[in-house]
């Protein structure tokens, strides 16, 4: 296999994330049952879901990543922290638009300030604040070593935004395992919800580390392109 | 040619620039600096102080306040105004640094990164303390109303010590980028979230003779933030101001 | 004094020093020369420790960089073409606060000693921002020599002066040299630096291209030496 060329691997993961995205979305209409208050709008939720996790996985990878590039100075680390920023930011979008869809018909508001959806919003600034950061920085080392800083302090700023948002208020559902009477829009998931729901997390996991590894190929490829017009420039 | 050259010795043991001393020093020297170049021109001080009293006339104007709503939206009103002044001493208080390549100059100095770091944290904090201690007084004459309450000073202490722990560590960084002065409110305040918020929470709570034991979570908050934070940017300062 | 083996620094993905070797004896005043872009900045802040080397070996009385850093910075005295003083403190303040950084002791009379060496005494209450640029950069080498270093680094530090400012840095350069300390200078200037180096080296696309003893050339020589290093590169 010649040196660039996508690897097996790869190819094979790509499929298998199509095919399981399609059982998933298949599993959300068709298998989980219509929760009872809610309506169809529920099954919002199990994307939802999933997806404000993959925005905290991106976040928890770009602060390993950071880790790994303030102690080893390897470029490669550097990549694997902005294709997690990046991806993570989509994902973190679609946490927030979703949380907005599913919040509009059941609380008639379309934003609502409770702890997950704030802290999530929080959460994409940060994201973008990186990426404006490094856009500032020509030297790629220095670049590498703002982000890896910012992606830290960032990470561990969020579960305290969290929890600051958290005793502040909350009509946000406490959806697993907790039955607080009064707690507004909660519901118990059945088993096939619950399943559904797992699947759905699975899923969401596995695109990102297809995306991630995508993405992460396209930046090393850069890196090489970058390389050869320079030796071409001397 | 290589053999002949001296071999490297350890630093000598009473050698005035290592351990506690060393470090004491530099950043005691560091903070006097600070505190001297600005006494000379207060160019600092006047423009937060300025900025902090224009803020508030602002929101006197934009909210309309009564006395009663006035009480609960005093201490929002007070953090969001330190918050925009603190971020003004911190970019002016790096670029001085940057300008003048003073920078290099502080990373010559055979002394622990760290030191530069504390020693401009706590110049940071020396200042908006400052400030903070003129708004005060200003807005309770302002409003008729007192703020002078040891609870509210150690709320305004804690908060400002987070504030500027992180900041001074992301104004090194915004520094050292094309668009610096931007660059540091994008950077600081998504970070800041919780101090504000535990920081107003806890303010307010003063302010209207709430329980202590409900004011206490916030306090906690602050203090665990504070901490962890200044930890951090203190273990990671030397990779944000290394070439 | 100054050892340098295959020095190669990167940034990012471009190459500014590829190879470099470079070495010092004791009590030597080198200066190097070149065009602009050939890295001799780049060079001085990796011998002043503020720059990291990509690959190579730099060693400095007898400490490696950058993993020995710390206990070479109290040997070292650096100027650039920056001043790196305060413009709000007065010259004396500007010495006194490097003087605490490097933990100098008998502070005050190795203030007015300095003060002195640079011909600034009269001065010394006075703002530095209201100081020339002459005056800036010998202060801004009294600063440098505050903590008695053994090895100098001397970046360019004629850009910007005239005349008579430069006359008068010639000879506190040549004062703050003949303490036996080991100097190394980048210039453009090939006419100032002919009076006071013992040798010449040309920096040219990352490499010492050259290098001659001042004993071993006629100082009319130089320029045509120069433009001889460069080209060949």
């Amino acid at each position: 296999m010649e040196k660039g060329a996508k690897p097996r691997l790869l190819t094979i993961l790509d499929v298998v994330t199509i095919l399981l995205l399609v059982v998933a979305t298949a599993m959300v209409f068709f298998y989980a049952p219509m929760e009872a208050v809610m309506g169809q709008v529920q099954r919002v939720f199990y994307f939802h879901v999933a997806a404000g996790w993959v925005g905290m996985l991106g976040f928890l990878v770009a602060a390993i990543a950071g880790v790994a590039y303030l102690r080893t100075a390897k470029r490669k680390w550097d990549i694997v922290g902005l294709s997690a920023v990046e991806i993570g930011m989509v994902f973190a979008l679609i946490n927030i638009v979703t949380g907005a869809i599913w919040a509009r018909p059941i609380w008639n508001t379309w934003w609502t300030w409770d702890p997950r959806l704030t802290t999530a919003t929080i959460m994409e600034l940060i994201y973008a604040a990186y990426l404006l950061l490094r856009q500032g920085i020509e030297d790629p080392d220095r670049r590498a070593r703002f982000g890896a800083v910012y992606a830290i302090i960032g990470f561990l700023s969020v579960p305290l935004t969290f929890f600051s948002a958290r005793l502040f208020r909350t009509i946000h559902p406490v959806v697993i395992g907790t039955n607080q009477p009064g707690a507004e829009g909660a519901f118990d998931m059945t088993s096939l919800m619950l399943q559904t729901f797992m699947f759905s997390l699975l899923t969401f996991s596995i695109i990102f580390a297809d995306l991630l590894w995508h993405r992460i190929r396209l930046g090393r490829l850069a890196d090489k392109v970058e390389q050869m017009k320079l030796k071409m420039a001397e | 040619m290589a053999s002949e050259l001296p071999m490297a010795k350890d630093a000598p043991k009473d050698s005035p620039s290592s351990g506690l001393r060393g470090f004491m020093r530099a950043l005691g020297a560091v903070v006097w600096k600070d505190l001297a170049a600005e006494l000379r021109s207060r160019e600092l001080l006047t423009s937060m102080l300025v900025f902090s009293l224009l803020v508030i006339l602002i929101f006197n104007f934009a909210l309309e306040l009564d006395a009663k709503t006035r009480a609960t939206v005093t201490s929002g009103v007070l953090w969001v105004t330190f918050a925009f002044a603190g971020t003004l001493g911190l970019n002016r208080s790096m670029a001085i640094e940057k300008d003048r390549g003073c920078l290099d100059g502080l990373l010559l100095a055979p002394v622990d990164r760290s030191a530069i770091y504390f020693g401009k944290t706590v110049g940071n904090l020396v200042f908006m303390l400052i400030v903070e201690a003129i708004v005060l007084p200003v807005y309770s004459i302002l409003y008729n109303t007192n703020l002078l309450q040891p609870g509210l000073i150690a709320v305004i202490l804690l908060g400002s010590i987070g504030f500027v722990a992180v900041g001074t560590l992301l104004s090194t960084m915004a520094v050292q980028t094309r668009t610096r002065d931007v660059l540091l409110p994008i950077l600081l305040f998504p970070v800041i979230i919780p101090v504000m918020i535990a920081a107003v929470k806890a303010s307010s709570g003063v302010l209207q003779g709430i329980d202590m034991a409900e004011i206490l979570p916030w306090l906690n908050l602050l203090l665990v933030y504070d901490i962890i934070f200044t930890a951090v940017a203190f273990m990671v300062f030397d990779y944000v101001v290394e070439e | 004094m100054i050892e340098v083996r295959k020095l190669v620094k990167r940034f990012g993905l471009k190459t500014v020093l590829r190879g470099l070797d470079f070495h010092v004896e004791p009590g030597e005043f080198v200066a190097i020369l070149g065009p602009n872009g050939a890295g001799k900045t780049t060079f001085l802040r990796i011998l002043a420790s503020l720059s990291r080397p990509s690959l190579g070996e730099v060693r400095i009385a007898g400490y490696r960089l950058p993993a020995q850093a710390s206990h070479l910075r109290r040997r070292l005295g650096v100027v650039s073409h920056l001043p790196l003083l305060y413009g709000d403190l007065t010259a004396e303040e500007n010495l006194r606060f490097y003087g605490r950084m490097y933990g100098v002791s008998n502070l005050n009379s190795r203030i007015g000693e300095v003060l002195e060496l640079i011909g600034l005494a009269a001065r010394r209450r006075d703002l530095v921002r209201t100081f020339s640029r002459g005056m800036q950069q010998r202060l801004a080498i009294g600063r440098a020599v505050m903590h008695d270093p053994e090895v100098m680094l001397f970046d360019e530090p004629y850009t910007g002066l005239d005349q008579d400012a430069s006359a008068m840095l010639d000879t506190v350069l040549r004062d703050v040299a003949a303490m036996n300390r080991t100097v190394v200078m980048t210039s453009h200037d090939l006419a100032r630096t002919a009076d006071l180096a013992s040798r010449f080296d040309v920096l040219s696309r990352g490499l010492i291209a050259a290098s001659i003893q001042r004993a071993e050339i006629d100082p009319n020589q130089l320029l045509a030496f120069y433009r001889r290093a460069i080209s060949e590169g």
